[in-house]
């Protein structure tokens, strides 16, 4: 079933393509479901397996924070609920 | 039909399941048994145990239903069944019976996963198909592919095969003494031995559907009411194509009942038994690969269950997303320059047709009794009364006394009145590919057999007038009205949200008069300036003339900064801007520099960048986003109007006149292109002797092709030039692609000087004959003229071998537009069903219809694009360039 594949760099998060993420707290989870009034699994979803999820040391059901990058906005914050797969 | 919601209990749906029928369940609702592929008896009386059986239900006046005693009005229709003798695949279930055999035990049944590890993966699947159903399934994948991989079974230990589908509904086992073919007794024996555990770990829900039920072992047949026959003129019946697939599969299904009674030899009921596996997959999809089709008798394949739903016409597409309307009209487009942009004009016999209900009201009766005396033959009349007293409607057409009609009329009724001026309607032109393609229109009712359309509107519609036909739908509820007067009107969208500027502007003839009206050379006379404003609808004083003596003149930049708002400023570059004539400071002495102070034109011409359709951040951009949308419909209704008539007073034609240079150009032209093509044919003597330079990474034949390209490329620029620098820059030809009106200076070039190298798929035409593109032409002549370089030009006409060069490279013009737009519009339907349902909710986030967030903030930054400046949600420089101007106006 899902494969885990093998060990991944920490290089990749110097990467000019790849955006900050960081795993929420609990609290901060919490916080971020309630100001959008949604239930966890309406978010954006991460692979566990995601390269930066498997860095993070992400479990499914935790939401990762990404900051990236817009050519509209300057900066776009995006919140991701750990999947399963 | 008779829907009587007095006697019908009401059921919100709360969710729909979909599973498969059980045999049982087949028979339970089956209330006839078919036995015989004949309808009728030779009396016209439906046989009975045949498929026009009366316990199908009810369908002809005044026929009672044996079943439910209904008449057809009341009687909901009744279903059916074959028995079949012998079971068979369904086809549309075959791909997962091939996975299911696949993933199972071949002798257990049991899915080929060890038990631990079995309850384990259920426990996780059932918890996912709650959250995230799109992962059950992909967990339900990976199951398979591990079960299907285990050659032995963990459970029994039996020895296991690789099972081979082919499509549409075979199955084989490969087994060691070689491939053998799976019978669907056999199969649906295998799927019986599956537990419903395992069945579910398959991805199969067992409270909705057993395996075994992929493999039909009876069909059911649909009510009549789902195929009804058709009487034809001849007063002979035609059968709906469903029940000739059915007659089809009883007939097979009859003869292999027989055969099976008298034990006829094995091969003879194999294949019958082959032939109703065919009937039945064909009355479910007659489109199959590699199967037989059902046909009529005239060789036209039958339009089974799956040709009903899929497709263009089907049922999904052509009833469903899309279906016909009433209360619509459609007919060929013509220009009208003199209606407002936010009008359509309609033809008297169209606005005779359409109608709008009218409450009548102790207010209105008096207009309502006018309208129905004149009757619905004479406009404004009305077609229709609805007496709500009496609870009647009246149609006027078939009614003389009009008079007693009128007088009747009482607050409360309802009448159907004509269309008339100033009522709204929604007006399109396919293919609808952005919101702007259907608009909001206030009628104009006037004589004549097309609708009337303001030019300035063409833009959104991408309409033009060399037959175009346009719908029109009247809105006829409170609500819709309402909803189109504030949503829809065409000056609510001037703007489009596409890319932040605007599409409604000018085109053409428009971009010509205000290039005209505006150049510095042009001033009027008092006549003339009065003649300009009052087509403007100008009621004002003139301003201070621009020349006192010898007689007073005015400028067109004048009377355009009469229509401009006192406080609008606004500064930019003309289209004529380029080459010569470019510059960018606001001392602009070619005039191509557009500034506007204090609601005055001051310097600069007004061409397409300053008026045109989308082009955005121009002068009409300015004034819908900063004046509003009735400012900038003021300005597109009285100013555009100007420019028309501009060019009316003036006149702008071209001809051949406007294209000759003298000889000593046509020398220096023909000096040119002799000199590229002495060059070409040096390039190819190079090529022939092996001296040519390759460039890096081309073989030589293309290094070859590249520089003979150049060459004549820039021989033909240079062409151009040359004719270009005899002609006179302010001639109509030059004026309109300056203005960007009109053509370019590549058409200039191509009709004064040379059409140049016609292209087929980026290279020189290279195809037609063996070693040649025409007789004319020696075999392997890589030369210019060979190889569809075109000298001539369009004014001096083309040789025949140039015309056929031409004709090649026009045509795959024609044949890539023809390829990308049935590419596009796939591509739209499917972006649009991905889309359709996401919407900015008032916290800014993006959601589809579940709640789901897409987007956290709507464009990252939450620009409401329509609104924006090019996309730029503020205009700094133009912010900053108004506070100056404020403290300037304060002193
Ligand atoms: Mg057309
Ligand atoms: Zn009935
Ligand atoms: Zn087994
Ligand atoms: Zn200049």
């Amino acid at each position: 079933m899902p494969k885990r594949p093998g060990k991944v760099s920490r290089k990749i998060l110097q990467h000019e393509l790849v955006p900050e993420h960081r795993l929420l707290s609990l609290e901060e989870a919490a916080e971020v479901l309630r100001r959008l009034g949604v239930k966890p699994w309406q978010l954006p979803q991460i692979s566990v397996n995601d390269p930066v999820a498997r860095l993070l040391k992400a479990k499914p059901g935790d939401i990762i924070e990404i900051r990236r990058r817009s050519p509209t906005a300057g900066e776009a914050i995006f919140y991701r609920i750990v999947v399963p797969q | 039909m008779a829907y009587r919601p007095d006697f019908v209990e009401r059921y919100v749906i709360d969710k729909i399941v979909f599973g498969i029928l059980s045999p049982t369940e087949i028979r339970a609702m089956s209330r006839v048994t078919v036995i015989t592929p004949e309808l009728y008896a030779p009396d016209g009386t439906p046989i009975q145990g045949g498929l026009r059986d009366p316990a199908f239900g009810a369908i002809e006046g005044g026929e009672r239903c044996p079943v439910c005693g209904n008449t057809r009005l009341e009687c909901p229709g009744h279903f059916g069944r074959i028995d079949l003798a012998r079971p068979v695949v369904h086809p549309g279930f075959a791909p997962k019976i091939a996975s299911l055999l696949q993933a199972t035990c071949r002798a257990c049944g049991r899915v080929k996963i060890p038990p631990e590890r079995a309850k384990y993966l259920l426990a996780i699947l059932r918890r996912l198909r709650d959250r995230w159903p799109k992962l059950a399934d992909n967990l339900v994948k990976e199951i398979e592919k591990e079960a299907a991989s285990r050659m032995e079974c963990p459970h029994c230990g039996a020895r296991q095969y690789r099972i081979r589908f082919t499509r549409p509904y075979y199955f084989y086992e490969e087994r060691p003494e070689g491939s053998v073919r799976l019978t669907p007794i056999e199969i649906r024996e295998r799927l019986e031995r599956i537990p419903d555990e395992d069945a579910e770990l398959l991805g199969v829900n067992p409270k909705r559907a057993r395996p075994e039920w992929m493999v039909l072992t009876v069909l059911p047949v649909p009510p009549v009411s789902v195929r009804p026959s058709i009487v034809l003129e001849t007063a002979q019946r035609a059968e709906d194509d469903l029940t000739h697939a059915l007659s089809e599969i009883v007939r097979i299904n009859e003869r292999l009942k027989k055969s099976l009674i008298q034990n006829s030899p094995e091969s003879i009921i194999e294949q019958q038994w082959e032939l109703l596996q065919n009937a039945v997959a064909a009355y479910i999809d007659n489109e199959l690969p590699n199967m037989l089709q059902l046909v009529h008798k005239r060789r036209r394949p039958l339009k089974t269950l799956a040709q009903r739903l899929r497709g263009k016409e089907g049922r999904f597409r052509g009833n469903l997303s899309g279906k016909r309307v009433n209360f619509s009209a459609r007919t060929v487009i013509s220009p009208d320059p003199y209606i407002s942009i936010n009008e359509v004009g309609v033809p008297y016999e169209v606005a005779m047709t359409l109608t709008v209900p009218i409450m009548v009201t102790p207010e209105n009766i008096e207009f309502a009794r006018r309208l129905v005396l004149n009757g619905p033959n004479k406009w404004p009349g009305a077609v229709h009364v609805y007496k709500a007293r009496e609870g009647i409607k009246l149609d006027l057409r078939f009614r003389q006394n009009l008079k007693q009609v009128a007088e009747s009329l009482e607050p409360g009724d309802i009448v159907e009145r004509h269309l008339m001026n100033g009522d709204i309607v929604l007006f399109n032109r396919q293919p609808s590919l952005h919101r702007m393609s259907i608009l909001g229109h206030i009628v104009r009712v006037m004589p004549g057999k097309t609708f009337r359309l303001n030019l300035l509107v063409c833009p959104p519609y991408n309409a033009d007038f060399d037959g175009d036909e346009m719908n029109l739908h009247v809105p006829r509820s409170p609500e819709a009205i309402a909803e189109a007067r504030e949503l829809l009107l065409v000056q609510k969208h001037i703007l489009t949200p596409r890319y932040g500027g605007p599409i409604i502007g000018g085109r053409q003839d428009y971009v010509s008069g205000a290039y005209l009206l505006t150049v510095k050379t042009r001033v009027f006379t008092k006549e003339e300036a009065s003649r300009l404003l009052a087509i403007a609808g100008y009621r004002g004083e003139l301003p201070e003339p621009a020349i006192l003596k010898p007689r007073p003149l005015w400028t067109g930049k004048q009377l355009v900064s009469l229509f401009l708002p006192e406080d609008f400023h606004f500064k930019g570059r003309a289209k004529i801007n380029a080459g010569d004539l470019s510059c960018d400071s606001i001392e602009c002495f070619h005039d191509s520099f557009v500034v506007v102070r204090f609601g005055k034109l001051l310097e600069g011409v007004l061409d397409k960048k300053a008026i045109g359709a989308e082009e955005p951040e121009n002068i009409l951009h300015m004034l819908a986003l900063e004046y509003g949308h009735e400012k900038a419909r003021d300005f597109l209704d009285r100013v555009f109007r100007m420019f028309i008539r501009m060019l009316e007073l003036r006149g702008l034609s071209i001809s051949l006149g406007d294209l000759e240079i003298p000889e000593e150009a046509k020398k220096k032209i023909k000096e040119v292109l002799d000199k590229a093509r002495e060059r070409v044919l040096e390039l190819i003597e190079e090529y022939r002797k092996g001296t040519l330079e390759p460039i890096p990474g081309r073989s030589l034949e293309e290094s070859l092709e590249l520089k003979i390209i150049e060459v004549l490329s820039n021989a033909r620029d240079e062409a151009g030039r040359i004719a270009i620098s005899y002609l006179d820059p302010f001639n109509d030809v030059f004026i309109m692609a300056k203005t960007g009106a009109r053509g370019s200076d590549v058409n200039i070039t191509q009709m004064a000087a040379s059409l140049g190298q016609q292209t087929v798929r980026g290279r020189r035409i290279s195809r037609g004959f063996r070693t040649r593109t025409l007789p004319h032409f020696k075999p392997g002549d890589l030369s210019p003229e060979a190889r569809g370089f075109v000298r001539g030009n369009f004014r001096d006409g083309l040789r025949p071998t140039e015309v056929f060069f031409h004709a090649a490279g026009g045509r795959e013009g024609l044949v890539d537009t023809a390829v990308k737009t049935s590419q596009s519009g796939y591509m739209q339907r499917r972006l649009i069903n991905a889309l359709q349902d996401l919407v900015v909710t008032n916290d800014g986030t993006v959601r589809d219809a579940y709640g789901n967030i897409i987007q956290f903030r709507y464009g990252e930054d939450g620009t409401d694009p329509m609104l924006s400046y090019h996309g730029k949600p503020v205009d700094i420089d133009r912010a900053i360039e108004y506070v100056r101007s404020a403290k300037q106006a304060s002193g």
